[in-house]
């Protein structure tokens, strides 16, 4: 192993194991990192759609979704650019639900999330069912603010957090793989941060 | 459309060539790569340190030399007194040192030689920009640019001897002798003086900088918000 002279780290986690590899504790930090500028969103003319390779493509509204049964998810966060947030948590609704509704056609494999602002991020359907996957609309019990993602964010924990698309308005059901805003800007396609899929070819 | 950007390539040693001061907690590490491909001016790379027991901390730093500088990648790094990477880029490393790094990455907020260029940068934020500033002099001298730099005090500069009439520099915290500007937090006027109507836009620092100076350009409506390029460094300044 090659050592860096000198260097000696001072943010070690905890417990051994905790974090995926090449991570960092961020603490009670949350970093934002977002690619475009906060948009302006009102939650009382946003809604949530979903689309695609479905039997009954539905929307939602903000009320709508809260009238679902609530699902929260604790947990920890990973973001590529190597903070990690840890023991935090979620509420909203799980993506399972939605799609429960919608009806997936046999042919859907694969999803693409749409924002407020353009952004894309895609995902296998594996990774967004049996209880993967949400949409959340409350940080540690209070509003999800909008520099996170507010009112409404996608949550997919167990990827990278630029799977995480804020500011969602749109789920699209598809037949094929097609790379989102950071997937066609070298990053990886699906983003594990256990196996370190940051890149292109890692 | 964007044109798809290569992978980065895969961790490798540099040799540090030099480690030049910018002022009291801002130096730039020039970097010897053995394995040089030429980055895109707004890209990054990621430093990874590994100490004696395994433990590695990686964080990202944008190259602020421009491609056409083949064969070495300088990365401009602000001090954070309780950071745990940064200090030790900025005191602990030196010359002959070896440090891992992987890149370029970022295919998002790169420039492509498109014009007018307006740079918006607070503090180390510039790095990036001033690659996209030095690659438009020696590729690009035809494309109109400005840089509106923000700083704390005339002491915090960084790149003072390359900063030249495209440059407009604001003081938040302590102006300079004589200056007409009050010190204080970026304005809607001071992004008024330097907007084009058109071309991209590149706006880099801290997380709320960037919030900040990004939205006071969108308020300006002279620029499309899909061409407001942003570049968030994360919660500090
Ligand atoms: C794409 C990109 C490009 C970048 N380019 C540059 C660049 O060109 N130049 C540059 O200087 N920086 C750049 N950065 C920022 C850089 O990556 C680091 O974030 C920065 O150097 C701080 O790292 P650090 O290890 O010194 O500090 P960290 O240890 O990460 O700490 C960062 C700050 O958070 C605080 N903090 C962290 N953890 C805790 C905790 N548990 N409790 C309380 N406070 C805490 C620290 O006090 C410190 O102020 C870039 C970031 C990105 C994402």
């Amino acid at each position: 192993m090659r050592v860096s002279r000198g260097f000696t780290g001072s943010r070690r986690g905890g417990e051994p194991g905790r974090l995926p590899p090449g991570q960092y504790d961020v603490g009670s930090n949350w970093p934002v990192l977002t690619a475009e500028l906060t948009p302006r969103v009102d939650p009382d003319s946003w809604t949530l759609t979903v689309n695609g390779r479905v039997a009954d493509p539905k929307v939602w509204s903000w009320q709508d979704l809260r009238a679902l049964p609530p699902s929260t998810y604790s947990g920890d966060i990973h973001c590529v650019t190597t903070w990690s947030k840890l023991d935090t948590s979620f509420t909203g609704v799980s993506v399972d639900e939605l799609l429960a509704a919608a009806g997936p056609l046999p042919e859907a494999t694969h999803m693409v999330a749409t924002s407020t602002t353009g952004y894309t991020t895609n995902l296998p359907l594996a990774d967004i069912t049996g209880g993967k996957a949400w949409i959340v609309w409350e940080h540690e019990g209070r509003p999800l603010t909008v520099e996170h993602g507010g009112p409404v964010r996608m949550l997919v924990p167990h990827l990278y957090f630029w799977k995480s698309a804020k500011w969602i308005e749109t789920i699209t059901l598809l037949d094929h793989d097609e790379p989102g805003f950071w997937e066609v800007r070298g990053y990886h396609d699906r983003g594990d941060p256990w196996r370190e899929q940051r890149y292109q070819g890692d | 459309m964007t044109e798809p950007a290569p992978a980065p390539g895969p961790w490798q040693w540099a040799t540090v060539q030099a480690v030049v001061p910018e002022n009291r907690h801002v130096s730039t590490l020039r970097l010897v790569l053995p394995t040089w491909v030429p980055h895109l001016p707004g890209q990054h790379y990621v430093v990874r340190l590994t100490a004696e027991d395994g433990y590695t901390a990686s964080r990202s730093y944008s190259v602020s030399s421009p491609p056409e500088l083949t064969g070495i990648v300088e990365l401009t790094v602000d001090r954070l007194p309780t950071g745990e990477v940064s200090p030790y880029l900025v005191d602990e490393v030196a010359a002959g040192d070896e440090v891992e790094v992987r890149g370029p990455v970022g295919g998002h907020f790169v420039w492509r030689g498109e014009g007018p260029l307006l740079l918006v940068a607070g503090g180390s934020g510039v790095a990036p920009v001033m690659a996209m500033l030095r690659s438009r002099r020696l590729s690009h001298p035809e494309v109109a640019a400005r840089l509106l730099f923000s700083v704390r005090s005339p002491e915090d500069l960084i790149f003072a001897a390359d900063l030249g009439p495209e440059t407009t520099v604001v003081h938040t915290r302590r102006t300079p002798p004589g200056s007409a500007r009050p010190a204080g937090r970026i304005t809607a006027a001071d992004i008024a003086a330097v907007a084009f109507d058109r071309g991209p836009a590149y706006v880099c620092g801290s997380s709320g900088f960037v919030e900040t100076a990004a939205r006071l350009l969108a308020d300006t409506g002279r620029y499309d918000p899909a061409r407001i390029l942003l570049e968030r460094y994360g919660p500090t300044s």
